[in-house]
C-alpha cells in the first residue's frame, strides 16, 4: 500500500476529525500510560494531521496506550486521540508479523488467577 | 420485573463470586435475571475501527437474543458492559456498520439496537431504587469503603451515559444504600492497567498500586469493583488493601452471602 492510500486508510480508521484540534495537550496530560509513550496522545492526533504516515507506524506507543479513553473525555474540541492510536495499532498489527503478541509470550504461570477478560483483551488489542 | 442477564466468560470462571452474589442478590430484591442462552463472548473489548466488523458480531448476537425476551439486557462484568453497549450504539446510529453486520448475519428480524442495555448496578438505581435496597438491608455494612470506577463503565460517556465521568457518584450511592461510608478518592476512576499486564506488568502494576494507595490514603478500609481485569491487577498490585466485588457486599448486606 502507498502512503497515500496508508494515509487514507488511518484517517478512515481513526473516524476522528484530527484538524479540530487546538493543540492545548490535555489528552497527554491526562494520559495514565504518559511516560511510556514514544509518541504522546496529541502527537498522535498532530502527525495524522501531517500525513506523517512512517512515524506513526513505527510508534511503540502502541503498545503501552491502555484504551482507558481519558483523553478522548478530556477533548475540549470532541476530538478522539485514543482512536488514532488504535487505527494505528490496528493497522501495525494486520501486518505481517506486525503482531503485538504471541501465544508464546502468555506467561506460564497462567493460574487460577488470571481472568479470561485479560487472555482475550490483550489478544483482541495486540493480534490481529 | 424480568431482565435478560449477559455474565461473560470470566464470571463463569475465575469471577465466578461477582455472578453467583449478584443471582442471589436480585433474588432477594424480587428481580428475575434470565440468562441468556447459548451466549457466546461480548468481543473482550470495542473496536473503535468502523471497518473491523467481526468483532462487534458476537456483541450483536447478544443484543438480539435479548431483544426477543423482552428487551432489556442486565450486564455485570465492566468490559461486557461497555462492548455491549458501544456495539448497540453503532447498530443504532452508525448506517454503515449496521448495514454489513446484518447482511452478515441473516438474522430473522434486521437488529437496529432497539435493546436497552442496563449495567447490574443502573438496574438498582433505575428499576429497584437504592431506597428501597436501603429498606432490604439486613446487615449494614458497617465500613468505609472506596468506590472504584475504573474506566470501562464510565467512558466514553457519550455513549456509556453511565454517570458524570469526572466525578461519578452512583457506587457512592449503592455503598451508602448498603450502609457503608463511601470514601471519595482522586484515583477512583482512573485506569488499572488494564490488559498491559499481559504484555507490560510494570505498568499495570503502578497504575493499580496508585490506585490503591489513593484510597487507603484517603481512609478506606476496602475497594469494591465490578470488573474482575480491574480485580486482577489491584490485588496483584502488592498493597495491603482487601479489593472485593460489589455485588458480595451487596449479598453480604442483603443477608443472603451463605451457602443456603
Amino acid at each position: 500500500m502507498n502512503n497515500d492510500m496508508q494515509l487514507k486508510s488511518l484517517i478512515e480508521m481513526s473516524a476522528t476529525d484530527v484538524r479540530k484540534c487546538m493543540k492545548c495537550g490535555k489528552c497527554s496530560g491526562r494520559c495514565p500510560a504518559f511516560k511510556e509513550m514514544d509518541i504522546k496522545p496529541h502527537q498522535f492526533v498532530t502527525l495524522l494531521g501531517q500525513g506523517k504516515v512512517e512515524k506513526l507506524l513505527a510508534s511503540k506507543a502502541i503498545w503501552n496506550c491502555l484504551s482507558c479513553l481519558a483523553c478522548v473525555e478530556r477533548c475540549p474540541r470532541g476530538v478522539a486521540p485514543a482512536n488514532v492510536i488504535e487505527a494505528v495499532r490496528t493497522t501495525v498489527a494486520r501486518m505481517q508479523g506486525g503482531d503485538g503478541i504471541t501465544a508464546e509470550e502468555i506467561p506460564a504461570e497462567v493460574n487460577e488467577m488470571i481472568p479470561q477478560q485479560l487472555l482475550v483483551s490483550a489478544f483482541r488489542k495486540y493480534k490481529k | 420485573m424480568v431482565f435478560s442477564y449477559y455474565p461473560g466468560c470470566t464470571l463463569k470462571n475465575q469471577a465466578k463470586d461477582l455472578d453467583i452474589y449478584a443471582r442471589k442478590s436480585a433474588q432477594a430484591l424480587g428481580i428475575e435475571i434470565k440468562e441468556i442462552d447459548e451466549w457466546q463472548c461480548c468481543g473482550g473489548v470495542y473496536t473503535s475501527s468502523p471497518d473491523d466488523i467481526a468483532p462487534r458480531l458476537s456483541s450483536i448476537r447478544i443484543l438480539a437474543k435479548a431483544k426477543e425476551n423482552g428487551g432489556k439486557l442486565v450486564t455485570i462484568c465492566s468490559a461486557c458492559h461497555n462492548v455491549i453497549k458501544r456495539v448497540n450504539d453503532d447498530m443504532k446510529n452508525n448506517a454503515d456498520i449496521n448495514l454489513r453486520a446484518n447482511n452478515f448475519m441473516q438474522l430473522e428480524e434486521r437488529y437496529n439496537g432497539e435493546t436497552a442495555v442496563l449495567h447490574y448496578l443502573e438496574m438498582l438505581r433505575d428499576e429497584v431504587g437504592f431506597d428501597n435496597i436501603k429498606k432490604a438491608v439486613k446487615n449494614p455494612i458497617n465500613k468505609k469503603i472506596g468506590a472504584y470506577y475504573g474506566c470501562l463503565l464510565l467512558r466514553p460517556n457519550g455513549v456509556m451515559a453511565f454517570d458524570n465521568p469526572e466525578n461519578p457518584t452512583i457506587i457512592e450511592e449503592f455503598i451508602k444504600a448498603i450502609g457503608g461510608t463511601p470514601v471519595v478518592y482522586p484515583f477512583r476512576n482512573e485506569c488499572c492497567g488494564a490488559y498491559a499486564s499481559l504484555k507490560n506488568k510494570p505498568l499495570a502494576d503502578k497504575k493499580s498500586s496508585a490506585v490503591l494507595s489513593s484510597a487507603k490514603g484517603h481512609g478506606a478500609e476496602m475497594v469494591i469493583t465490578a470488573c474482575p481485569l480491574c480485580y486482577y491487577n489491584l490485588k496483584r498490585s502488592g498493597e495491603d488493601l482487601p479489593v472485593i466485588y460489589f455485588t458480595e457486599l451487596l449479598a453480604k448486606a442483603l443477608g443472603v452471602d451463605g451457602d443456603e
